[in-house]
């Protein structure tokens, strides 16, 4: 093995110019890869954390058919106290999650006195919400960043700006309760909420003891209840743990009372992340024909530049296995030089843009600091599909030059 | 003692819708540690002959035995093994590898095609290296080498597996009088040395002069069988 790869690399070194040029087409493909991958990564994870931090939460628990009516904030699908009671002794014992929220979701309108809009309005325990949802502070653009306290209200700027509303006005908020019945509110506005792209992103957030006043619950029913795991690369782990235990939560016809959904289908950011996804997959694509392209051309070259030596090599009694073995060995070492002339440039490439600081815009939200980072998987997983691309390109010549006739091959000029 | 026995050997090849013959109906003998060599002019099927001795070949009729082994009934991977074990080739451009040395070269043969311990590989090259005389130039690769140096690595390859029977197709033919007479003499030396037979095509008076054995082809038969003594 060791007098083949000898070989090789003195075959590879007698066309130095040759070899660069193959393994620096090969090495472009794999810096473009990775850092792409990277880069796309790390703008999926600020994504996902704006989106899942600020508002969502990883994973929602509602009442069974809640999700499907939820753009119209249903009331007569809130969580039940005693499956409620239930959820909430999952939740604590269920390993993997370390806060969860209550909601109390309602649709209302909010009056200035002068002007009337309709808004959205999250009903939510402060202190609950905030570990929950542990950007939701960041995004008060004006006002304090303390909890909530009963008869305040965030405002989202889309709806203050419209109305001209600032902290320290008051408004009104009006909504229907179960029974038909229309109710108001006084609430003192204490901070203009930053909007965020997605479901959730523009609404008014009040306390969840004002949202039940508002609506005349006097049970403790809750819309939702917004989950946050400990980690967020485990999530499917404490998903799968939580939907285990919720699954014993039975209303009174023995049907499972709740469904658990994680972010991605709360959010149609998920389709983003899926398309970025798609994209990664076509490049490694193109990746895998560039160095099909590449190793297969410069192979070709090489079996028929050396068709007397091949000849020669057959004649003095060099078995077919071993001249397939010579060039695939060639093939092989053009692979791993360029993968690894890549992989080096791509940590280079990435230091650089961790050091310059590389930001970005996603919806409403400006200057997104992005965190590139090259993970050990994608390295493996490029220097594997590289590697096997290239003795995949090797396979045709390498053959071609076994199965070449010697007396023919010995002829060649 | 008979190394090469042919028999009524015939071989033609297809040029496009024609099959013209090459060799019709050739029989011979080649005895154990001769020089013998097939000579005629261009087109006359010399090389033909030669490469089917050599198991490059297969004969399309009769028999040919070399070394008591009927070459016919070889596969593919049969012949290439019967090349290796028992068989050493000389060609007239020496066809020395050229990423590697001279030592390399002459070791090639016993890394992969006939492999020995590595000790044993060492002693067994240096020792045929020094034989033909070009121990000194062990590590220079072929082109810092001239042609009569290439053609001593050359014969030092095919003697290094110390195979019984060596075939070389013109090997003067790319040298000077004087190098191409010191390969001659070497040759017969190693015939000497250590008992190998040597079977030539060429064209070269030279060659013909030293070997023991002439057959003369003319158009694809034996026209003549010569034995003579060896010259010097």
């Amino acid at each position: 093995m060791m007098r083949l790869l000898n070989l090789a690399i003195r075959n590879l070194y007698r066309h130095r110019r040759r070899t660069a040029l193959t393994a620096l087409l090969v090495m472009t493909g794999v810096l473009a890869v990775l850092t792409f991958t990277s880069v796309s990564t790390a703008f999926k994870s600020a994504m996902v954390g704006s989106i899942t931090d600020s508002m969502l939460g990883h994973m929602q628990v509602h009442r069974k058919g809640y999700l499907a009516s939820i753009e119209n904030l249903p009331l007569h699908l809130q969580i039940q106290p005693k499956a409620m009671q239930e959820l909430e002794a999952a939740l604590e014992e269920t390993p993997g999650i370390v806060a969860w929220s209550p909601r109390v979701k309602l649709g209302g309108m909010y009056s200035d006195f002068q002007q009337t809009t309709s808004v959205r309005v999250n009903g939510v325990l402060p202190a609950r919400e905030i570990a929950t949802c542990t950007g939701l502070v960041d995004r008060i653009q004006e006002g304090s960043k303390a909890p909530l306290e009963r008869g305040q209200i965030w405002l989202p700027d889309l709806l203050a700006r419209g109305m001209k509303v600032g902290v320290g006005d008051t408004g009104v908020v009006v909504a229907t309760n179960l029974d038909g019945a229309v109710n108001g509110m006084t609430f003192e506005v204490v901070g203009i909420l930053e909007s965020v792209t997605g479901p959730g992103g523009r609404d008014a957030y009040i306390h969840l003891e004002d949202a039940r006043e508002l609506l005349r619950m006097e049970g403790s029913e809750v819309s939702e209840v917004a989950v946050r795991v400990e980690r967020f690369d485990r999530l499917a782990t404490a998903q799968d743990r939580l939907a285990a235990a919720l699954a014993g939560i039975t209303n009174q016809k023995g049907e499972p009372a709740l469904e658990l959904h994680d972010w991605t289908k709360l959010s149609p950011f998920s389709s983003v992340v899926r398309s970025i996804d798609l994209i990664t997959l076509f490049m490694q694509a193109v990746l895998i024909a560039v160095v099909l392209v590449s190793v297969l051309n410069v192979m070709l070259m090489a079996v028929y530049e050396r068709m007397r030596e091949i000849g020669t090599m057959a004649a003095i009694g060099t078995r077919p296995r071993m001249i397939v073995g010579i060039f695939l060995m060639e093939g092989l070492c053009l692979g791993v030089l360029g993968a690894a002339a890549g992989i080096a440039a791509a940590f280079l490439v990435v230091w650089v843009m961790q050091m310059v600081g590389v930001t970005t815009s996603f919806g409403r939200k400006a200057e997104l600091v992005l965190d590139p980072s090259i993970v050990a998987g994608d390295v493996l997983l490029v220097a594997a599909v590289v590697i096997a691309a290239a003795l995949l390109a090797s396979l045709q010549p390498a053959l071609k030059a076994a199965r070449m006739d010697p007396i023919e091959a010995l002829r060649h000029v | 003692m008979t190394l090469i026995e042919a028999d009524n050997v015939t071989k033609s090849y297809r040029v496009g819708e024609l099959s013209v013959p090459a060799i019709r109906g050739v029989s011979f003998r080649v005895e154990a540690a001769s020089l013998a060599a097939f000579i005629g002019p261009s087109g006359s099927g010399k090389t033909t002959l030669l490469n089917m001795v050599g198991c490059l070949d297969r004969p399309d009729g009769g028999t040919l035995h070399v070394l008591d082994t009927d070459l016919s009934g070889l596969s593919r991977l049969g012949r290439a093994e019967f090349r290796g074990n028992h068989l050493g080739f000389i060609f007239q451009d020496f066809n020395l590898l050229p990423v590697l040395t001279a030592y390399e070269n002459v070791e090639y043969p016993l890394v992969v095609v006939k492999p020995v311990p590595p000790a044993e590989r060492r002693e067994r090259v240096m020792s045929v290296l020094e034989s033909v005389g070009i121990a000194d130039h062990a590590g220079k690769y072929p082109d810092q080498l001239s042609g009569g140096q290439k053609q001593r690595i050359a014969v030092a390859r095919a003697l290094v597996t110390r195979p019984r029977l060596v075939l070389a197709d013109e090997p003067t033919a790319n040298l000077d009088s004087a190098t191409a007479r010191s390969i001659i003499e070497l040759m017969r030396e190693m015939r000497d040395r250590y008992e190998t037979t040597f079977v030539f095509s060429t064209h070269d008076t030279r060659i013909v002069d030293a070997v023991e054995v002439i057959f003369e082809l003319a158009d694809g038969a034996i026209a003549e069988t010569r034995r003579q003594g060896a010259a010097a």
